[in-house]
């Protein structure tokens, strides 16, 4: 299994500076993935802009968005967005798409909240059919029977939205029963996400309770399953590669350098 | 801490009792609207008797419970006037108010005397740091804050009745007991050396045609004993309050809110066939007092941790609970069964129990069961025999199918031991190929099978017209992703572009219609030249077949319309002309949609019948893709199971089942319960085998000791 790690794009506060400084030691350090998150109606960097800088101070490490909310975008500009980062990267994006799980972004966009699946459908069939490039990687997000027919149909694999190995667990099973179900050759990817803070825990905690404020009583959950030690790290590694994980992200919960420094030492 | 429990059963006081052994720093107030010795129901049963965790979190509860235990090892099942039992189990179960009475006193000598009588009106007048909602099922506390938490409560399973009896039962009984207005069911168990529980439960339909929704209490008594009167052999319904009702499912998306916490039936519960109910309520009080224990005066956090730990725990009894309610509330359709694969059923039902760890529990239950099976459904006292899966089937040397994604994989498939190796799809003309590497069947087939047959098995094709999803590109990036050069027209029922950027088919006329007829049919005969003992006509999953049966695809407002089989049945008809009467042949039969405009699974039932009267010998079940985003689209662990599960019984045909079957005891449990007749497996290469694949390393000299 290999382990990437998240920018933290969406933490309030992250800057330009404090972005491509990031990028510059991901490159440098054991990751094989950078990837970004993605919120409308949140104080943070877009994932496609954050990925193209990325892309400019790095040389190796893969780019992914984990994942970006298809349906919030105009298709035509998905693409469009897509094949910059990706020619900018020489190759080096991996698309993580999803139907995204907050009203608010829906609203602010002016973007219907009906109908997204199908919408998302048409944009992974479109990018699919005159997309970036054919062997364009493409990893679909979601938890619901829908979620995995559609990953199935238009992706190479599935990103998960994070928490224990068992539930990854759960859900790899329904993917690759899906992906068989498609009449898919060979395996689907599996990508997971955690949180992490080496330090700072509690504003790590902080900020993932106002990330995902909108789950109601689940952000402390959320806000609970943050990995604060470096032994917490190595069990989640080790449980998430028990489990079939292809690649898993952590992101940071916490928008200092030294926290990508830590994480790094903890898996040397 | 300021902590008042709401609700004296054993949730609420066992947490007091927790809480009061860890000192001063918390001051606890037990509230119970009822009377201290004021009983529902008889005795509660534990089905898993490790009550480790109580062990460890008060011993002297512990030991005084585990000392009035009544155990036994055995469950009885009475079906069809017989009795098998089966053994090995791990059953206990005390009188609801012994264990009050141990709870009660144990609390007092801590110093915590509950408020008994005292009816709680308005929750949040509480004046506490922490407020527990132990109240169960009809929680006042839940209800207070159930737009907060979550609350989802509905009715789950069959009509049922809580009675005690005087007669001393010495194993966990089932009675399915046929009567006029359908069959009705005892759930049983002993719980001290006088009395027993005995549940009554049935459909509500059933419960309405018996008149029992009319009877009051004694009359209510009087019929069950009179329905029971063999197994009572003359003993005693007991009645305590005991009224018909529902089992109401309780789920909550948290449970907790603020300062307010719920434990126990106030939080979830799970149906009583599974016997969790108690295990689960004590569970949690020890696991919110050590969640404190750990977070001392951090009440959120500790509220968060408890959750944390209890809720995976309490979805999957629930899962297995609603398993369990949902087999009951079936069980008249398995009434046709032969008494062995009706018990195995009935053990296996609620998924926590398979053909594996039964071989552990009671291997002479499983020796008879495997014996049975091999022998064709006979019993011969002292056979062996391999498990389930390895019985033969109808010419098949056992129940394992295996898919050949590429013509050239079914020799090894057959070496792997399955008994069928199913190739395909196979396109019966170009212009049905659902994507350019989809073979037909010319030529070169005929070598292959030869293989196959040399290893010992079968070998079937699964025969495909794409239909609309059709001219596609191969799968290796997406599937439905439209040919951009070298494409063929599409044809369907309805000119309707199956996804999008897919392009329209023509609707197909009389002519296309016999064209494709005669198609399968010269593929059943080029099938037959090849050799293929199996032949399977694919009418799933959207192709061309499939698409005729669902009003989602087929909008014809001719006969094929009208009668959205005619087509399919037309070129069924040609192909069993072509096969011969000896050969199996397979449907493989979308039995619904997933949708709400779509195929239904009642009808999908239906056709699978026709299709069994017409000459298909084996009904492939499968489900979905008829539309591309359907919304109840399911790929959750064994999701074709009940489906298959369903046909088979209701049906009365043959099934193969797949959907992500990866292990020879998924198989042999679905095979041996009767739930479909073969498993399609798809095993994965594991680390071990590869490990024995590789290349040994050159032979390292020996090493000598200096």
């Amino acid at each position: 299994m290999k382990v990437g790690i998240g920018l933290p794009n969406t933490i309030p506060g992250s800057d330009g500076r404090l972005l491509v400084e990031w990028a510059r030691r991901a490159d440098a350090g054991p990751f094989s993935t950078l990837a970004a998150l993605d919120r409308l109606a949140y104080d943070s960097v877009d994932p496609f802009c954050a990925l193209s800088a990325a892309a400019a101070v790095t040389e190796r490490i893969g780019l992914a968005t984990m994942i970006a909310i298809g349906p919030l975008r105009n298709t035509a500009l998905l693409v469009k967005q897509t094949a910059s980062v990706d020619a900018i990267s020489r190759s080096r994006l991996t698309l993580g798409l999803a139907i995204g799980a907050r009203l608010d972004d829906f609203e602010i966009a002016g973007v219907e909240h009906r109908g997204r699946g199908a919408r998302l459908s048409e944009q992974l069939a479109t990018l699919r059919d005159d997309g970036v490039r054919p062997d364009l990687r493409l990893l679909v997000g979601g938890m619901t029977g829908p979620a995995f027919a559609r990953m199935a149909r238009y992706a190479d694999g599935y990103a998960h939205n994070g928490g224990p190995p068992r539930a990854f667990d759960r859900a790899a099973a329904g993917a690759r029963a899906a992906w068989s179900d498609l009449g898919r050759p060979g395996r689907p990817l599996l990508w997971g996400q955690g949180y992490f803070a080496l330090g700072d825990e509690d504003a790590g905690a902080a900020y993932l309770r106002d990330y995902y404020a909108f789950t109601g009583p689940f952000a402390e959950k959320i806000a609970a399953g943050n990995l604060t030690s470096a032994r917490a790290i190595k069990d989640y590694v080790r449980g998430y590669a028990e489990a079939g994980c292809d690649e898993l992200v952590l992101f940071p919960s916490v928008a200092d350098v030294a926290q990508l420094d830590r994480l790094a030492e903890v898996l040397a | 801490m300021r902590v008042a429990i709401v609700g004296a059963g054993p949730a609420g006081l066992l947490l007091a009792i927790l809480l009061a052994k860890a000192g001063a720093a918390h001051d606890v107030e037990v509230v119970e609207r009822n009377a201290p010795d004021a009983t529902f129901g008889w005795g509660v049963v534990f089905s898993e008797e490790t009550l480790g965790a109580l062990r460890d979190a008060d011993p002297e509860v512990h030991l005084q419970i585990t000392d009035t235990f009544a155990r036994w090892p055995t469950v009885d099942i009475r079906y069809r006037g017989r009795l098998l039992r089966s053994r090995g189990h791990a059953f206990s179960a005390i009188a609801r108010k012994r264990l009050l009475e141990i709870l009660q006193r144990r609390a007092r000598d801590l110093g915590v005397v509950p408020r008994f009588g005292a009816e709680v009106d308005d929750v949040t007048g509480l004046d506490a740091d922490l407020v527990v909602g132990a109240d169960g099922v009809n929680s006042l506390v839940r209800r207070t804050y159930a737009a907060q938490l979550g609350e989802r409560v509905a009715p789950q399973g069959c009509k049922y009745v809580w009675f005690g009896t005087d007669l001393v039962l010495d194993a966990f009984t089932f009675i399915f007991k046929q009567t006029s207005a359908g069959l009705v069911q005892v759930h049983a168990y002993p719980f001290d050396e006088r009395t027993s529980t005995w549940i009554v439960e049935c459909p509500e339909d059933t419960w309405r045609r018996l008149g029992l929704d009319a009877m009051d209490e004694a009359e209510s008594v009087a019929a069950c004993e009179a329905l029971f009167a063999d197994e009572l052999a003359g003993r005693r319904l007991l009645s305590n309050r005991s009224l018909w009702t529902s089992f109401l499912l309780v789920r909550c998306d948290s449970w907790h809110h603020g300062n307010v916490v719920l434990i126990g039936d106030a939080a979830h519960t799970a149906h009583f066939s599974i016997g969790s109910g108690t295990k689960l309520a004590m569970e949690d009080a020890i696991a919110l007092a050590q969640a404190f224990a750990r977070h001392p005066g951090a009440i959120e956090r500790a509220l968060v941790d408890y959750e944390l730990e209890r809720q995976p725990v309490v979805e999957r009894f629930q899962q297995a609970a609603g398993e369990s309610a949902a087999y009951f509330a079936r069980v008249e359709r398995y009434a046709h069964m032969d008494p062995m694969p009706f018990a195995f059923n009935l053990l296996t039902r609620s998924g926590r129990v398979t053909h594996a760890n039964l071989a552990q529990r009671d291997p002479q239950f499983v020796r008879v069961l495997d014996a049975w099976f091999h022998a064709g459904g006979e019993a011969r006292g002292g056979a062996v025999a391999p498990p389930p899966m390895f019985a033969p089937w109808r010419g098949l040397r056992n129940r394992v199918v295996r898919a050949a994604p590429e013509p050239g994989l079914m020799p090894e498939l057959a070496r792997s031991g399955a008994g069928l190796v199913l190739a395909g799809p196979v396109a019966v003309t170009p212009e049905g190929r659902i994507a350019p590497d989809t073979p037909t069947l010319d030529g070169g087939w005929d070598a292959l099978v030869d293989e196959v047959h040399a290893a010992g098995a079968q070998a079937g094709v699964l025969l495909t017209h794409a239909g609309r999803r059709g001219s596609t590109r191969p799968r290796t990036h997406a599937a439905d992703i439209p040919l951009r050069e070298g494409g063929w027209p599409l044809i369907a029922p309805s000119p309707i572009p199956y996804a999008p950027r897919m392009p329209a088919p023509r609707a197909m006329t009389a002519a296309d219609m016999g064209a494709v007829c005669d198609a399968f049919a010269g593929a059943a005969r080029r099938a037959v030249e090849a050799g293929f003992d199996v032949l399977e006509l694919d009418m799933g999953h959207g192709y061309l077949l499939a698409s005729f049966l669902s009003p989602a695809s087929n909008g014809r407002d001719d006969a094929y319309g009208s009668d959205r089989l005619r087509f399919p049945r037309e070129v069924l008809d040609a192909v069993r002309e072509e096969w011969p009467d000896e050969r199996l042949l397979v449907v493989r039969l979308g039995v619904m949609d997933g949708t709400r405009r779509g195929l239904q699974l009642r009808e999908g039932i239906a056709i699978a019948r026709e299709l069994a009267a017409r000459g298909c010998g084996l009904v492939h079940v499968v489900a979905g893709q008829t539309v591309p985003e359907a919304a109840q689209a399911d790929y959750s662990r064994g999701f074709l199971v009940p489906l298959a599960d369903r046909v088979r019984a209701e049906a009365r045909v043959p099934v193969l089942v797949g959907g992500q079957l990866t292990t020879p005891d998924e198989a042999n449990t679905i095979i041996g319960a009767g739930r479909a007749d073969l498993c399609l497996l798809d095993v994965p290469e594991t680390e071990l085998e590869r490990q024995l694949l590789a290349a040994p390393p050159e032979p390292a000299a020996a090493v000598a000791l200096a």
